[in-house]
């Protein structure tokens, strides 16, 4: 060091101007945009683990289109979800392992938007690849045509459940060393709902019937996440905080 | 004994009491702390240094005892205290994946935001030039601890709880700290730190003394 | 009354207060159970008319519908007992809650096994994906899920606020859960009639079922009396009073 780091002077002091709320949550997608982009590999590998599932069945099962197709809705959203619960089991503990949840604590705004700004990004990254890779995938098990937009609408709302929800398992064992078995009980039991009626949307597509009743269940099913998960989200935070 | 403190005092605490993992670590705590004060707590390992500072960020519920900041309890005033508070713990807050400007960058949006070349040079003057744009994780432990402190550079914020905040600086570092630290004093501030160091250059260094807790206060809390 | 059970409350949430009341509860809820339990049984099994339908195997309900109903009701107390924790900051919820999800999960058990049972002679097959049988499965997941988080977190008390966490977002999903599977049930065609569901019954045959269930209740409290007494003494054994009592003994 040429310069003596005895220079630690303060800046000049500008008046205090404290931000809105939504300015600090814009900030915060910025942050996280900034930090998930770069972290290549948690984006890339349960895509990869959705396309490894669902290739495992045809192998089992059988390769024959008469009995691939009818499994397809529920081998495709089986894979979905455990994709979704794999992409979301390390989303906030390096936040807590490097001291930036407690420093979310204190910024002085409440906790929820801010792991609401996190989510949405991860959301954005992982959930929505996802739902765009769904209709190769369908391709390849057979799944008629009419049922792929109903796939990827029904997978769309649902993904919205399925990372709300996982979030909470995610905060409750973000204190928890290996937690990928844990919070695969925690989570997948809350899913069933999501499973149920995204298959059941596909299946009526697939049978000619109407898709909406389901579609607008998993609708329901999202809205009901995005005004309860957020609280139950920032309140599983804060337990993991004071147990660290 | 639970007297309301008197107002100008910014953080007061009465007959606070921390227990962790059934074991009381310190109970009956006293103190008031007004502005322009430099307060250490001292103690071996163990002694709930940490916990403390954990419990006034708010971090872990008190067994017993309360709070008090600028005289109200602080559980209805949490959001308040936390915007005039600055922590930096064990864990310095510095995400690996970012670089210094942009972890300081976020620190100073919570704030109303700063000039890009403000945060730059509060990363010079901790001895960051020319690492502004490296990702954190291929810094030093040393230098990660100095992006963190960077930001005592900038903040506006009042009360600067400082858990270890020498730890892994070198000797010039310490020295530029403790500056640091008489600065913000002077100028009105508050610190509150743990520190092994001995810090003889600090004028008007306050100390609390964590001690062996006596026996029987456990029961006393139950009952 | 209102204020007899403020008084209550308080006094329970006091370890020491709460071991010291409940001793004497013990035999009320040990006697009520052996009482109500046997009663139950006896009427039930060997008294109550049989089943115009499926005669005698129908008397598997005076098991099946009492542990299928405490399986649900303790999970609600559990969540109950989680928000007395997350709000009111009562210790000793936890510990009822700690001896709550052990019971649950037993019932959950005991309702699955009996309704095994009860599919042989009913369906011919041990497992049935009936709506029922199918949701209590998940709930018995749920059971798990809050007895391994548990497990898996430390210290105590960051276990007892993340499981009281959990049994409260667990509540909110059950009935949603419970819905859902209900609209899958009847979308994949019924095979025979449900469980439970038939037609009314005969007051020689619900009055065991009542009874039945108040002995349940009885073993309930007495169990979760027993093992929240238990985790007192573990919780407070530096305490004064714990290590009297150890004395005296």
């Amino acid at each position: 060091m040429n310069k003596p780091a005895a220079a630690f002077c303060r800046l000049k002091q500008k008046p205090a101007n404290l931000p809105g709320l939504f300015a600090v949550f814009k900030a915060a997608l910025g942050r996280e945009w900034r930090m998930q982009v770069r972290r290549r590999g948690d984006l890339v590998n349960p895509l990869v683990f959705f396309a490894l599932v669902v290739v495992l069945f045809p192998l089992g099962i059988s390769p024959t289109e008469d009995i691939l197709a009818p499994v397809a809705p529920g081998v495709l959203w089986v894979a979905a979800l455990l994709a979704t619960l794999m992409s979301l089991d390390a989303l906030f503990r390096p936040d807590l392992l490097d001291g930036s949840l407690e420093q979310q604590l204190v910024t002085g705004y409440p906790l929820a938007p801010l792991a609401l700004a996190k989510l949405g990004v991860h959301w954005l990254l992982s959930s929505l690849p996802l739902i765009l890779l769904s209709p190769f995938l369908g391709i390849m098990l057979y799944l008629p045509w009419e049922a792929q937009g109903v796939m990827m609408l029904a997978l769309l709302l649902g993904s919205l459940a399925l990372s709300l929800v996982g979030a909470i398992g995610a905060a409750l064992t973000a204190g928890v060393g290996k937690s990928g078995v844990l919070m695969t009980l925690l989570v997948l039991p809350f899913y069933i709902p999501v499973l149920i009626f995204g298959t059941g949307a596909m299946q009526a597509a697939i049978s000619g019937g109407s898709a909406m009743a389901h579609l607008s269940l998993l609708g329901a099913l999202a809205a009901l996440a995005i005004t309860l998960a957020p609280w139950a989200i920032a309140a599983g935070l804060k337990i993991a905080v004071s147990g660290e | 004994m639970s007297i309301a403190p008197s107002p100008p005092s910014i953080l007061s605490v009465r007959q606070l009491s921390c227990e962790r993992d059934e074991r009381l670590l310190f109970s009956g705590l006293d103190f008031d702390l007004y502005p322009g004060e430099l307060l250490q707590l001292e103690g071996p390992n163990g002694v709930g240094k940490t916990s403390l500072m954990r419990l006034l960020a708010g971090f872990l519920p008190a067994s017993g005892g309360r709070i008090y900041w600028q005289g109200k309890p602080v559980e209805g005033c949490w959001e308040e205290m936390h915007q005039a508070l600055l922590f930096i713990g064990h864990l310095a807050g510095i995400k690996a994946e970012l670089t210094p400007l942009e972890n300081l960058h976020w620190f100073a949006a919570l704030e109303g935001g700063q000039e890009e070349e403000d945060l730059e040079e509060a990363l010079s003057r901790v001895g960051l030039a020319g690492f502004e744009d490296q990702p954190c994780q291929q810094l030093s432990a040393g230098q990660k601890r100095r992006v963190a402190l960077a930001r005592l550079l900038f903040t506006r914020r009042s009360l600067w709880l400082l858990d270890e905040p020498f730890t892994a600086l070198d000797k010039q570092g310490v020295a530029a700290m403790e500056h640091l630290l008489v600065e913000h004093a002077q100028a009105g501030g508050t610190v509150i730190l743990t520190s092994h160091h001995a810090l003889e250059q600090l004028t008007g260094l306050r100390k609390i003394h964590l001690g062996a807790p006596q026996a029987g206060v456990k029961e006393a809390i139950h009952e | 009354m209102w204020k007899w059970l403020k008084t209550l409350y308080h006094r329970l949430g006091s370890p020491k207060w709460f071991y010291q009341i409940t001793g004497s509860w013990l035999p009320w809820f040990a006697g009520a159970a052996v009482v109500f339990l046997g009663v139950g049984l006896v009427w039930g099994l060997a008294f109550a008319p049989a089943d115009y339908q499926q005669g005698n195997s129908f008397r598997i309900i005076y098991i099946h519908v009492p542990a299928a109903f405490l399986a649900q009701s303790v999970y609600i107390m559990m969540a109950v007992a989680g928000v007395v924790l997350l709000v009111w900051k009562m210790k000793m919820a936890d510990v009822v809650a700690q001896s709550l999800a052990p019971f649950g999960a037993t019932m959950t058990f005991l309702a699955l096994l009996t309704g095994a049972i009860w599919g042989v002679p009913t369906w011919g097959t041990w497992w049935m994906w009936d709506a029922r049988l199918t949701s209590m499965l998940i709930l018995f997941f749920l059971y798990l899920g809050v007895i391994a988080l548990r497990e898996a977190l430390q210290p105590q008390e960051v276990a007892a606020k993340a499981c009281a966490l959990l049994a409260i977002v667990g509540v909110i999903n059950i009935p949603i859960i419970k819905y859902s599977v209900d609209w899958w049930y009847t979308l994949h065609q019924p095979a025979t009639f449900t469980l439970t569901e038939k037609p009314a019954m005969p007051a020689s045959m619900w009055v065991p079922l009542l009874i039945m269930l108040l002995g349940f209740y009885a073993l309930l409290g007495w169990s979760v009396i027993l093992r929240a007494r238990a985790e007192v003494l573990k919780r407070e054994y530096k305490a004064g009073w714990v290590k009297e009592l150890l004395q005296r003994k």
